[in-house]
């Protein structure tokens, strides 16, 4: 009768709720959205290829700059490949600091989530909650390496530092705020009439199809699908310590949203097993002065915060840097399915799934 | 004399408003110019110590009626294509039968009261002993009670038929 | 004979003046309540303890850059922030601070006006105001706002029903539409309306909520969604307006509860003589108290709720505010004939 031609709506790239420089535009029915286009790449800086012209060692302080929220896991995902790239052997006190040093990345990083995505969906208090614990495991890193948020705190081989004396009193201090604050967080939200209506039946993605779009991290558990990495592939020290691996049902918001909350709590358990198993030794493994691993490539993959990181690395063998250096970054996997889980929905939710799927979009582009 | 004054100059401002509204290009501005003419009629009312109808003619009409004509002016595209374009000329001829036909209803309801003026006169009082909200409730159950069940019942229809047009094949 | 001219002319100017200022100290009223529930400390600069903190705000928005979007309809651009301000503010006449009060040795009622339609009065000119949000998402040509504006006119259009519906139920209960009167009646009652029409309240209040653009029904301006909604392309003092037309809208929304359900300016009890020591506290200061519960409240479930979606705000509107609104008024009509 009238007419409705479609409207398009660009979200972004300064919008307030698409975390950083990502443009979305969409096209809309009314405040439905028919379909969506994601326009990434306003802060790519060239990482993979900057890599390439770096020495071994200075790469580290690199991929501090890929999500810049979770900059431990990415440190950890290179050494660990360079180690593997040249069968390094790292001694057990440095495989546990790593563990509570990623641990501790996985709460900052999930508070950083948790508040934005609250934010997000208008609830503003949740928001300063998570930050204030946020800045509590800020405050410990500061103490391990001196840095809050870059925090290049690890070394092909091992650790630069051994932890200061009295932190990890410290940390278990942290542990207990914590599981408090989180059951703050949930008292807020998780029965919250409003959150539950927002959050229930939107951007559903069943387990195949989500392994199908390459969705890794949370965004895959809440879909069902108990795969991840700590668990399948060991790394670091958690093949020794005890953890569950949380997974949804229904694969919508809220179960995105439970998935991570649950894992607030195993993060806690496996720092405190981690903090009553830690071994006495060194910190750094027997590491060459000239670092020159041999011609040869590989791939390794860890359990980021937000997902599956992996680095693929190529080395000629007779260079001082890699030949070829590629992430699978799990933000811009898990973007892919943007499109997929916002057309239907509206105009709101698309904010909601946005930050549901927790990007980074220092990631996302690189 | 203070009333005259007012009365006047309100009754400009409604006529001015009233050719406003006709002589506007953009649709948006002619509902606004609508709105205007709205709340002076309101004002003439309470000149008139009719505040009831003063209030509900800005609730009904400038607060309820209006908002949806502005909504649909601002969804519906008004700019029109080109090859629908309207013969002007014919608008202006049925435009002149009508305004003929209600100056002629105009000037019919004048002379009528003109003839018979005991119709204002016998609710006048009523007016002025009670508050005129009770007045227009009681005359609206007792003397206008089938007109007023009449509207309603039209009022109805015309909501069934808005969402039957409305509905989209399900 | 000036007097009779005087009288009012000065209570208007007092009460607008009053009104203004009181409108700028509530944004530093929401940014502290919301900085202590959010554990943080709020505006400290300015001033002790931050209190001069809206001056500064009102110093830095007026002489802010003004822009007007290239391709914005001018007129109406400037129109809107003053359309959505100018109800807010005549809203006022028919509230009832208290029946009279002394100063200087004049006694002077404290109420512009007591119109007998007053209750009507506030809802025609409440109606009004949301012609403010919807022309500004029209003039300013940009679609963000457009999106807030239809928002706004479906929600503040839905829940009007809603809430006249209450104030009917309360008009039935009182026998009259003068605010006065229906303080009045509460007096002779002797029970505050909340009491008597606790449904009518809880819904009022929601709609309330709702007409006023508060959270969680703050969609026409979801910053996350809408980038700010209808007041997207604002700057500047035409922004402020916005922001303090919302805000004298709350103070309207509460004003207005206080008289209907808190019985306006009576004391706590007024017929327990016991408690007769609060008579000293004058009528007018029971009744900003009051308000400013009411005021409390409404920024206490911003920093509390997230916000509602747009379908599941009309769903709430429409299947749940309205049916129950017209039970209740059945319910009260029913109660009214046979008591």
């Amino acid at each position: 009768m009238f007419d409705t031609s479609e409207l398009t709506l660009n979200l972004g790239p300064q919008h307030p709720s698409t975390h950083g420089v990502l443009r979305v535009v969409l096209r809309l029915d009314g405040e439905r959205v028919v379909g969506c286009d994601i326009v990434i790449g306003y802060l790519h800086r060239g990482i993979e290829k900057l890599c390439e012209h770096r020495d071994w060692a200075q790469i580290v302080l690199i991929t501090d700059r890929m999500d810049y929220v979770a900059a431990a896991s990415n440190n950890l995902g290179y050494v660990e490949t360079v180690e593997k790239l040249m069968s390094l052997e790292v001694p057990r006190r440095a495989r546990y600091i790593r563990t509570i040093l990623a641990e501790l990345q996985r709460i900052a990083s999930h508070c950083l989530w948790l508040g934005t995505h609250a934010m997000d969906l208008g609830a503003m208090t949740v928001f300063l909650y998570a930050f204030r614990e946020r800045e509590l495991v800020l405050d410990l890193f500061e103490e391990y390496c001196g840095a809050r948020l870059t925090y290049n705190s690890m070394r092909i081989g091992g650790l630069p530092l051994d932890i200061p004396p009295g932190w990890d009193k410290k940390v278990r201090t942290f542990c207990d705020i914590l599981e408090t604050k989180v059951a703050e967080y949930e008292e807020l939200l998780t029965h919250n009439r409003i959150w539950r209506d927002r959050t229930t039946g939107i951007g559903v993605i069943d387990g195949d199809e989500a392994v199908a779009i390459g969705l890794s991290g949370p965004a895959l558990r809440g879909s069902g699908v108990p795969r991840d990495v700590r668990k399948d592939e060991p790394y670091a020290a958690y093949a020794e310590v005890d953890f569950c691996v949380p997974i949804g049902t229904a694969g919508d918001t809220y179960d995105r949203y439970l998935v991570r909350i649950e894992e607030f709590h195993q993060s806690i358990r496996i720092i405190r097993q981690a903090l009553d198993g830690l071994p006495e030794g060194p910190i750094l493994g027997k590491v060459p002065r000239l670092l020159r691993p041999p011609a040869g490539e590989t791939y390794h993959a860890i359990e980021s915060p937000k997902g599956e990181i992996g680095f693929f690395i190529v080395s000629d063998g007779r260079s001082n840097t890699p030949y070829r250096f590629r992430v699978r970054p799990p933000s811009f996997c898990n973007l892919q399915a943007l499109p997929r889980l916002v057309t239907g929905h509206l105009v709101s939710d698309v904010v909601a799934l946005i930050g549901s799927i927790d990007i980074v979009l220092g990631e996302v582009d690189r | 004399m203070l009333e005259a004054i007012v009365f006047y100059t309100l009754a400009t401002f409604i006529l001015g408003f009233g050719v406003m509204v006709v002589t506007t290009k953009n649709p948006v501005h002619c509902v606004l110019f609508l709105v205007a003419n709205f709340l002076c009629v309101a004002m003439i009312y309470v000149l008139l110590a009719a505040e009831f109808l003063a209030v509900i003619q800005i609730l009904v009409y400038a607060g309820g009626i209006v908002v949806l004509y502005l909504f649909v002016v601002m969804l519906v595209n008004l700019r029109r294509p080109p090859d629908a374009q309207i013969d002007t000329r014919r608008q202006a001829r049925v435009g002149f039968v009508l305004a003929a036909l209600l100056l002629a209803e105009i000037s019919a309801i004048l002379m009528y009261s003109a003839v018979h003026p005991s119709s204002v006169a016998t609710i006048a009082p009523q007016v002025a002993s009670g508050g005129n909200t009770e007045t227009v409730g009681m005359l609206l159950y007792t003397d206008y009670l089938v007109p007023f069940e009449v509207a309603s019942m039209l009022l109805l229809v015309a909501m069934v038929g808005a969402i039957v047009l409305a509905r989209r094949e399900a | 004979m000036i007097h009779a001219y005087l009288v009012p002319v000065l209570k208007i100017l007092v009460l607008l003046n009053a009104l203004l200022v009181s409108v700028t100290f509530m944004t530093l009223l929401e940014r502290k309540v919301l900085a202590w529930v959010q554990v943080r400390l709020g505006p400290m600069r300015v001033g002790p303890y931050g209190s001069l903190q809206p001056i500064a705000d009102a110093i830095k928005l007026l002489l802010k850059e003004d822009i007007t979007p290239v391709r914005a309809d001018k007129w109406v651009f400037t129109l809107a922030p003053i359309v959505s301000m100018v109800p807010a503010l005549i809203a006022f006449a028919v509230i009832p601070f208290d029946r009279d009060a002394t100063f200087f040795g004049y006694r002077v009622s404290l109420f512009i006006a007591d119109v007998n339609v007053g209750l009507l009065y506030l809802v025609s000119i409440t109606s009004i105001g949301v012609y403010g949000i919807i022309l500004a998402g029209y003039a300013s040509n940009s679609k963000f706002p457009l999106l807030a504006g239809l928002r706004a006119s479906a929600q503040l259009v839905s829940y009007e029903i809603a809430v006249t519906m209450m104030l009917v139920s309360i008009v039935a209960t009182a026998g009259t539409l003068s605010m006065i009167g229906i303080i009045d009646a509460q007096y002779n009652a002797r029970v505050w309306y909340i009491f008597l029409q606790p449904v009518a309240f809880v819904i009022l209040f929601i709609g309330g909520l709702a007409e006023t653009n508060r959270a969680p029904f703050d969609l026409p301006e979801a910053e996350q969604e809408l980038t700010g909604g209808y007041h997207t392309e604002y700057s500047g003092m035409r922004f402020a307006l916005f922001f303090l037309a919302e805000y004298a809208n709350m103070i309207v929304v509460s004003a207005v509860a206080t008289t209907l359900f808190l019985g306006g300016w009576l004391r706590p009890f007024p017929h327990v003589a016991v408690l007769g020591f609060l008579g000293y506290v004058p009528g007018w200061i029971w009744f900003l108290l009051k308000t400013f519960v009411f005021l409390y409240i409404f920024i206490w479930i911003r920093a509390t709720l997230p916000r509602y979606r747009y379908d599941q705000l009309m769903r709430l509107g429409w299947k749940v505010l309205i049916p129950l609104g017209i039970a209740n008024l059945v319910v009260t009509a029913i109660l009214k004939v046979l008591v």
